[in-house]
This record gives structure tokens, C-alpha cells and sequence, in this order.
């Protein structure tokens, strides 16, 4: 029907327009009669009923918090326990003379003023009959001291909760997480009987990610109170069931020794058990004190926390992105055996520099003269960056991103922690849609050694060196191992039994030349060899913080601190039977063999020496 | 057709009256408003836990809102039916844009920042829906045919779902009776109207199963609340001891006891009518009927005086889905509804609502106000 042929006819419509609010005028009024009934219902039939439950004796529900299962490690060391808390509660309504009181409680307890002027505040928000906490924490003399006094304040009591608190500090709290109150918008998306009574929640971490578990479920008692709130009678009890314990594949021990190898430096250190895919060390340092968040934490010391250069909040083995630089390298000469673009004996020269057909920019090595003829297993041991030039071109980036994006890089490595970054592995897709351009040769080379748009976490390495010590076999890493309750034992996620094909000889060679870096004269990373039984394969990397000019010369020693490379390395170990791969990055640490591959050495040898004990 | 009401007879001609005409204010509309304003701000106190800041936030709101509405009077209708579709697609574009947003920050997100305020889209859409469907039915002859009712539920349909995925189960259902509401003063066959009514009958399961889960649940809860008595039937069983033990005549103003304990969570917002009927009972649940039927007669009559089809389309829809409000507001806090977030009209705690709402009737002062011959 086109408008054209339309005719309005307005009497008509108007007509038709007030039937229909006549109509609308006749549903209202029927609604709302329903309405009316309903109320007659609930206020005149039902008054007496409704007034009994809610005059003199009121039936309140009030819901019993289960207690939140405890995080454990792997030799079941306690991570995150509840630790009774106990806190001085007034109401005021009971006290007759609040000043005195209150003034009193000053000199017994040795308050200070600003104590007692916080708690004036408190209680002006607060109604009379509803009782406020005086002091969040009791130290145990103040314990005594009001035990004994007790009788001479009416209206004042001792309250006992359960406060959340981590043994282990700052060691692993980006692993393990924290608790905090519950705010506003976390309230929103809970559900809400779950939680009516629950007052904290996991915010970070293992605490986060497992909340659900944690938690428990609340249970509920039904009582009787009169209008001052105070028990009467208990009616019905459904008890709450307390949290699951979680045990985590981590070891605390390790941790300590990979966190204090740290040292002074920024970084992180994963470590993965190759035969589970468990992860038993997760360091990011520096760390923070994760126990002022739960009581709350005070807004200059969270300040303080957020502005420190050294950004302890921020999950370095998580969320950090690094270039991997020369830790790449192990990986793109797999894929040059795997796509046949070269042979494990074939040898490539090294001038020291190297240049694409018609261009005159040189593409540096690291060492000025050059390596000379190399082949592969001698390119990854001396890490000779113009062999791995040459590769990468005769790969191309399609290539290299098909491959590498097989062992994980680029992706998420589907840990079981929240808030993990996936990394950069750059494309020609990926360049066209994010920068529109095309990709350039020369990004293919420097991708080639680690560098350029290239980005991984400390995670994603240790994930992909696990990958490759298990010949292809996609490791994925996960913390929580089992989760223990009343009604017995899970196992944590599900693991992911996808295998790389690869050729056992490609795999070979290139763990020669890892194993070369550590154990032969020419290696990067050879100062970690000494007194060890086993072999360990490794691979050094340095990471540019700054681009440096085409005839400059990189001077550690002449540049802030800040802007100097970060050093990383990638190692597994023993070579023969895999156990154990660990990822170590070292912010601006300078050199990968002489700064990171120690630390990666003392967990491989403590965690072998404890394996080989038992 | 010249029919003028006994209002317009009465009233006095007096400066102010001359100052308010001369504003463009429907007076008896203005005054119910204002009366009805007064008493929120009277059991906002009590539910509020008489705390003055409480008040004073409400009436800086009410007072944006009823500024807003005076403005919007004084615009010719001609402009509103101008903009329709223009404001509506910018509706519909923001609300999209919302729901972005909402996907990358993580989480249900319904405002968007605008530096120095919060704007939600949603309640924009509660307007700019009827303005679309009214103007594009009224470019036809009405009753409208089968190819605009098509058009017309499409153009619902849109802002229903995107406001249904924030997810907003409340305003979506205002969205949507606020459109259908324009269809069937627009003359919907009866035929049809009882068509659809058994069509979403046999429909319920598949809607069931589309369903949020903690939206089942409400309903779960609202078929049975002693189920769940830590969640949702709390509310639930809480609202009915309140309206219950009000009786005839109520506890009195500030004698309410169950939101004073704190049995009664939300108690200035959604579940404001609660307090209301336990602290004046029946007789002033009564009296609050009373003035929103009141508001509802007077825009009826408004939109039975308009002088075009857009003008009363919109007029009749406005007036409809604030009685919506009213029912589904009430009828979830006497337990009759299931418990989806629509507050009580113009009493609730909080500003959107108020601020839709009055401009709403801002349109309808307009519509009355211009017309060309009375």
C-alpha cells in the first residue's frame, strides 16, 4: 500500500482514537481494582497475621558465612588461611553515657585520639541499635586488659571473625591474590543470597579466579528477635558448608629461592613441572604485602603502591610483555627443519652484518666481526643473529607465524588465573588491520631474533620452552591441582592433549644447541654448568628497551638504568628426561647468560635435588 | 469538535495562573505533579532513615526534572514529530554503543560518561520508541495495515532486545509497552491484540528458555518466595509483612518498623511502597492510587484533545506506560508480580526515572498547550 493511494479520514480515526481510550480508561480501572483487592488482601484480611510477624516478635533471617577454604601448595604448606580476628563492638543504644564511656576505654586501652574521633564519625552514619567496631583488631594485652573490665561497660563486647590472612607476604601474591571487601558493583553480579552476610571477596589471583569454590555456600538461621533486634528463640538452622581447600601445584619453597635469586632487579620467574603442566614457581617481583588489603588497605599506602616506579601491583609472569628477543631463536630454527628450508649440517656465513638484496641498511650481530660459517646447532648456541636473519627470510613471516602460534605465542595459555595478556605474535593480517601497511621484509627479519612487534610473557616462554622439551606435546599450564571439601577430592582443569608434529631429529639438533649454550665453552649461558649431574638445554636472550642507531654503539655502562636491556632465558632440564621448564626475565638486567640463566640454574637444581631425594 | 473542560472555566486569572499559561503548563497536570512530588519527598524521609542529605539529593533531581519539563512544554509538537526518527535512531545508536562498551569493560553496563554526568540511553529510548512508532503511523491512514504493524513491531523489537541484553529486564518491558501501547490506541484489531496474547502464552517456555538465569530465578522466586528466603523471597516476604502490618490506617509517618530494622532492603527505591503502605495503610495506599489515576485521567484527556494522530498517539502511549509503572511497581511489591527493577513513579529514590518521567509529561503540556484551535 503506497502512501500515495492512502486517504486519511480524521473522523473516522478519531472516533476509532476514543474507543480506544475509552477501553484504555476501562483496563485501568480494572488493573488497578485488582490492585485494590489486593491490598485489602494483605491490609485488612491479612493484618492480624502479618502483624504478629512483624510487631512485637519478628521472624528474621539471618545467614550463617561459611568459612573460606584455605589455599595450600603442593606439599600441602598453608598459602592463605583464616585467623581469628577479634574487634571491640559498641551499641550504642545499651550505653547510657557514651563520653565516659568512651573515655574510659581511652585510658584502659591506650587509645588514641583519633581512635575515638573515627568512631564518633562511624556512629553518627550508623543507627543506635546496630552495633560499631570501636577497634577493627584487639592486640591480645588489650584482650586481657578489657576481659578483666568487661563488667564496668555495658553495651561493649569483644566480637570474633575470621580474617583472611597470607603466611607468605609478598612471596607469591600475585599468585595467590587477595580478599577484599565486596564493593558496590561486585555486589551487582553476586548472587545475592549466596553472599548476604558474606563480607569479602577475591579480588586477585587464585582468590579470584577460584572464588565460586572458595566461597562455600551460606547457610541461614531463622530467629525470633523483639524491636531491639535482640535474640529470642532460634526456629530452624540450615547450616552453611565451609569453602574448598584448594592445593595448588605451586612450591613455596622454589618460589622463595626463584623470588630471592631476584634479588634487587624487576622481573619474573615461571618454572612448569614438563610431565603435568603444573606450575611450581610463578615469581613476580617486586611483590606486595597482599594482608593490608583485606582489612583495607589505607589510601596513601595503595597510592604509594600505585605510583612506585617499580610497579609492584602489576602480574610481570602474567601481564608483562616482553620482546623475547634471542629466546626465540630455538623455536624459529625448529621451524626452519620443520618447513625444510634448511638442513641441521647446512652452514650460513656471518660477516657480522647482514643485508636485504637492494637495500643498504645493515642488520647488525651482536658481535662486530661475526661468527663465520655456522650451522644451526652452533647459531643457537653462540646465538648468531645473522643466521637467524637469513632463516627468517628464507621462512617468511607466514611461516614463522604459523609455527610459532602453535606453541602458544600470541595466544592466552589458558592458566587458570584471571587477567592473563595474550602477548603480540605480529602477521600480515595482523599488521594490514591494526597499522594498514603492508609488511615490510625487514620486520620479518628482526622477528627472526626476538625483536620488532614481537611480545611475550614470562608465562607464554615457559609454556612454550615445556612444549618443546616434551617434543611437541602442548603443555598447559595450570595452579590448581586438587580441590579437597567435605564431599571429597576434584582434580583442578582439564588438560588439553594436543601434540605438534614434529620430527624427533629436527628436535634434536636444536636441543644440541641448547645444551650447548649451558655446557660447552662457546655457550652464552655457560657459568650455570658447575656441579650438576644432569644436562640442562637453555637459551639466552637480550631484550632492547631502547632502539639504538644504525652506527651507535650500546654502552651499559653510559646509559640510565632504566633504559638498559632486559635479559631472559629459557631453559628445561635434565635433557634426557624432562622435568622441569623455567622462563626467567630480568628487567633491564643487561646480559641473559650472566643475569637470568643463574636464577633459572638454582630452581632447576633445587627442585632436582628434592626429586631426586625422595 | 470544541469541548472545553470545567478547568479551563475555573481557573483563576491570576498572575500566576497567566505566568503558567504563558509557559506553556497543563496547571491541573502541574499541580497533581507537584503534590505527588511532595508526598515522595515526605516518605522518602521516613524510608530514607531521615537522613536530610538523602532529601536534598532527591530534590535537586526533582527540581532538574521539573525544569526539564517546563522547557519541554514550551517546544512546539510540531518540532518533537520532526525529530522523531532522528532521535530515535541516535537512541538506538547509543544503546548499541552501550552495549560495546559494556562487552569490553566486562560486566552489565547501561550509562554512558559524559564527563560530568551519567547518561543512560535506555531511558532516552523509553521516549524516542513511542515518538517513532506514533510518527510513522500517523503518516498513514489508521487503523494502520499489516505492512506498518510489521515496520512498527520491528522498530520495538530493536530497542526491546538491545535494552533486554544490558540486561535491563525493567526498562526493556517499558520500552516495549510503550511502543505496543502507540499500536493499540493507533486502532490494533482486537483480533490481533488476542492473537498475540496467545501466541506469547504458548511462547512462555521458549522465552523461558532464553532467560538469564538469575531472571529465572525472580520468577522461580515470585512463584514461590519461601523457597529462597536469603535471596530474592526476601524481598518478597519482607514487603508483604510491611504492607501487611500496616493495616487501615497504617503505623504513621516514621512509625514504620520493618524498613527501620532493615528487614526491608531497597527501601527507598523499588520497594518504596512498602514503607508507604505500612506507615499510612490502606487508606493512603488509597489516596496514592487516587493521584496517579488523577495523572492518568488528565493525560487521557489531553490525548482525546489532541488534534493529530501523532500528537494523540503519543500522548495516549506516554499515559499508558506510566501506568505500566504504577502496576508493575506495585504489583511486585504487594507480591503479585515478579520482581523486575521498575520504580514507583515518581516516589522512588534516584533521578533517571524522574527525569524521563517528567519530560514525558513535558511533551504532553506541550501537546495541550499548542494546539491551534481550542
Amino acid at each position: 500500500m503506497s502512501r500515495l493511494y492512502a486517504i486519511k479520514d480524521p473522523s473516522s480515526e478519531k472516533r476509532l482514537f476514543i474507543n480506544r481510550i475509552i477501553a484504555a480508561f476501562i483496563v485501568v480501572s480494572l488493573l488497578t481494582t485488582g490492585l485494590i483487592i489486593r491490598l485489602i488482601y494483605l491490609q485488612v484480611a491479612g493484618h492480624e497475621h502479618y502483624s504478629s510477624l512483624a510487631k512485637d516478635n519478628s521472624i528474621k533471617i539471618i545467614p550463617l558465612v561459611p568459612t573460606r577454604g584455605m589455599i595450600l601448595d603442593r606439599k600441602g604448606k598453608v598459602l592463605a588461611e583464616n585467623m581469628p580476628s577479634y574487634s571491640l563492638e559498641i551499641i550504642p543504644e545499651q550505653v547510657s553515657n557514651m563520653d565516659d564511656t568512651l573515655s574510659r576505654l581511652q585510658k584502659l586501652l591506650e587509645l588514641s585520639d583519633e581512635d575515638i574521633e573515627q568512631y564518633q564519625k562511624l556512629r553518627k552514619r550508623q543507627k543506635r541499635f546496630v552495633s560499631s567496631s570501636l577497634l577493627v583488631s584487639m592486640d591480645e594485652e588489650q584482650l586481657a586488659k578489657f576481659a578483666v573490665a568487661r563488667p564496668y561497660f555495658p553495651g561493649v563486647d569483644i566480637h570474633r571473625q575470621l580474617v583472611r590472612h597470607y603466611p607468605y607476604s609478598d612471596l607469591a601474591a600475585h599468585v595467590i591474590g587477595y580478599v577484599g571487601r565486596i564493593n558496590e558493583a561486585e555486589m551487582k553480579d553476586l548472587p545475592i543470597s549466596e553472599y548476604r552476610g558474606s563480607t569479602h571477596i577475591g579480588k586477585l589471583g587464585i582468590e579470584s579466579s577460584y572464588e565460586s569454590q572458595l566461597h562455600g555456600k551460606t547457610g541461614y538461621a531463622e530467629i525470633e528477635t523483639n524491636v531491639q533486634a535482640r535474640l529470642l528463640n532460634t526456629l530452624k538452622e540450615v547450616n552453611p558448608e565451609s569453602g574448598v581447600n584448594l592445593y595448588l601445584t605451586l612450591d613455596i619453597d622454589l618460589q622463595r629461592t626463584a623470588y630471592d635469586a631476584l634479588d634487587s632487579f624487576n622481573g619474573a620467574v615461571v618454572a612448569i613441572d614438563i610431565k603435568t603442566g603444573g606450575v611450581l614457581v610463578f615469581v613476580s617481583r617486586p611483590g606486595f604485602d597482599p594482608n593490608p588489603f583485606v582489612v583495607g588497605i589505607a589510601n596513601d599506602a595503595y597510592q604509594a603502591l600505585q605510583s612506585s616506579e617499580n610497579q609492584p601491583l602489576y602480574n610481570r609472569a602474567l601481564r608483562g610483555l616482553y620482546p623475547p628477543g634471542s629466546t626465540i631463536k630455538p623455536f624459529i630454527a625448529l621451524a626452519g627443519l620443520e618447513f625444510d628450508v634448511i638442513s641441521a649440517e647446512q652452514k650460513l656465513f656471518c660477516p657480522g652484518y647482514y643485508q636485504l638484496p637492494g637495500v643498504t641498511h645493515r642488520y647488525r650481530d651482536w658481535k662486530k666481526n661475526g661468527h663465520g660459517a655456522v650451522n644451526l646447532t652452533r647459531a643457537i648456541t653462540e646465538s648468531c643473529d645473522v643466521y637467524f636473519y637469513r632463516l627468517a627470510s628464507a621462512l617468511g613471516i607466514d611461516n614463522m607465524y604459523n609455527f610459532l602460534h602453535k606453541f602458544g605465542f600470541g595466544e592466552k595459555t589458558g592458566i587458570d588465573l584471571v587477567g592473563e595478556k595474550s602477548g603480540l605474535l605480529p602477521s600480515r593480517e595482523w599488521k594490514r588491520e591494526r597499522k594498514n601497511q603492508a609488511w615490510y621484509p625487514g620486520e620479518t627479519l628482526i622477528t627472526g631474533i626476538g625483536q620488532g612487534y614481537l611480545q611475550v610473557t614470562p608465562l607464554q616462554l615457559a609454556k612454550a620452552t615445556a612444549t618443546l622439551a616434551s617434543n611437541g606435546k602442548v603443555i598447559t599450564p595450570f595452579l590448581v591441582d586438587k580441590m579437597v571439601s567435605a564431599q571429597g577430592t576434584t582434580l583442578g582443569i582439564e588438560h588439553s592433549d594436543n601434540t605438534i608434529p614434529l620430527k624427533q631429529e629436527h628436535v634434536n639438533s636444536v636441543v644440541q644447541g641448547m645444551v650447548n649454550v649451558v655446557h660447552s665453552e662457546h655457550g652464552t649461558a655457560k657459568g650455570i654448568n658447575k656441579n650438576i649431574s644432569y644436562q640442562i638445554a637453555g637459551k639466552t636472550g637480550t631484550a632492547q628497551v631502547l632502539g639504538i642507531k644504525q652506527n651507535a654503539k650500546y654502552d651499559e655502562n653510559s646509559i640510565d638504568f632504566k633504559y638498559r636491556d632486559h635479559a631472559l632465558f629459557v631453559s628445561f632440564a635434565p635433557v634426557d628426561d624432562p622435568q622441569i621448564a623455567v622462563a626467567v626475565v630480568v628487567e633491564n638486567g643487561g646480559h641473559g647468560g650472566s643475569v637470568a640463566a643463574p636464577i633459572a640454574g638454582e630452581v632447576i637444581k633445587q627442585f632436582l635435588q628434592e626429586k631426586y631425594e625422595n | 469538535m470544541r469541548t472545553e473542560t470545567r478547568h479551563e472555566h475555573f481557573e483563576a486569572p491570576s498572575v500566576l495562573g497567566n505566568l503558567l499559561r504563558r509557559l506553556h503548563i497543563d496547571i491541573p497536570l502541574f499541580i497533581v505533579l507537584l503534590l505527588t512530588s511532595i508526598l515522595s519527598f515526605v516518605i522518602l524521609y521516613s524510608a530514607g532513615g531521615q537522613d536530610m542529605d538523602v532529601l536534598i539529593r532527591q530534590l535537586s533531581r526533582v527540581g532538574l526534572a521539573f525544569a526539564l519539563m517546563i522547557v519541554l512544554a514550551h517546544i512546539d509538537p510540531y518540532q518533537f514529530k520532526r525529530y522523531s526518527a532522528v532521535l530515535f535512531v541516535l537512541g538506538v545508536f547509543l544503546l548499541i554503543a552501550v552495549l560495546i562498551m559494556g562487552q569490553i569493560g566486562k560486566g552489565a553496563q547501561r550509562w554512558l560518561e559524559l564527563g560530568f554526568f551519567r547518561f543512560q540511553p535506555s531511558e532516552m529510548i523509553k521516549i524516542t520508541t513511542p515518538m517513532m512508532i506514533a510518527w510513522y503511523l500517523a503518516e498513514y491512514p489508521l487503523p494502520p495495515r499489516a505492512k506498518q504493524l510489521l515496520v512498527a513491531v520491528i522498530l520495538i523489537v530493536i530497542p526491546t532486545l538491545l535494552i533486554a541484553k544490558q540486561p535491563d529486564l525493567g526498562t526493556a518491558l517499558l520500552v516495549a509497552s510503550s511502543g505496543a501501547g502507540v499500536l493499540f490506541f493507533a486502532g490494533l484489531s482486537w483480533w490481533i491484540i488476542a492473537a498475540i496474547v496467545t501466541v506469547l502464552a504458548a511462547l512462555t517456555p521458549i522465552i523461558w528458555h532464553f532467560m538469564h538465569d538469575y531472571q529465572r530465578d525472580r520468577v522461580l522466586t515470585f512463584l514461590n518466595p519461601e523457597a529462597d528466603p536469603l535471596g530474592r523471597g526476601y524481598h518478597i516476604i519482607q514487603s508483604k509483612i510491611a504492607i501487611g502490618s500496616g493495616g487501615v490506617y497504617g503505623k504513621g509517618w516514621l512509625g514504620s518498623t520493618q524498613s527501620e530494622l532493615d528487614f526491608l532492603p531497597e527501601s527507598s527505591t523499588d520497594f518504596i511502597f512498602a514503607v508507604f503502605a505500612e506507615e499510612f495503610g490502606l487508606v493512603g495506599c488509597l489516596g496514592l492510587l487516587a493521584l496517579y489515576l488523577l495523572i492518568i485521567m488528565r493525560c487521557l484527556y489531553i490525548a482525546s484533545q489532541a488534534q493529530d494522530s501523532y500528537s494523540r498517539l503519543l500522548a495516549s502511549s506516554l499515559a499508558f506506560t506510566f501506568f505500566v509503572y504504577v502496576f508493575v511497581n506495585i504489583g511486585m511489591v504487594i507480591g503479585v508480580l515478579p520482581v523486575v527493577g521498575v520504580p514507583l513513579p515518581l516516589i522512588s529514590y534516584g533521578g533517571t526515572s524522574i527525569v524521563t518521567l517528567l519530560a514525558g509529561f513535558g511533551i504532553l503540556m506541550s501537546i495541550h498547550t499548542h494546539r491551534k484551535f481550542r
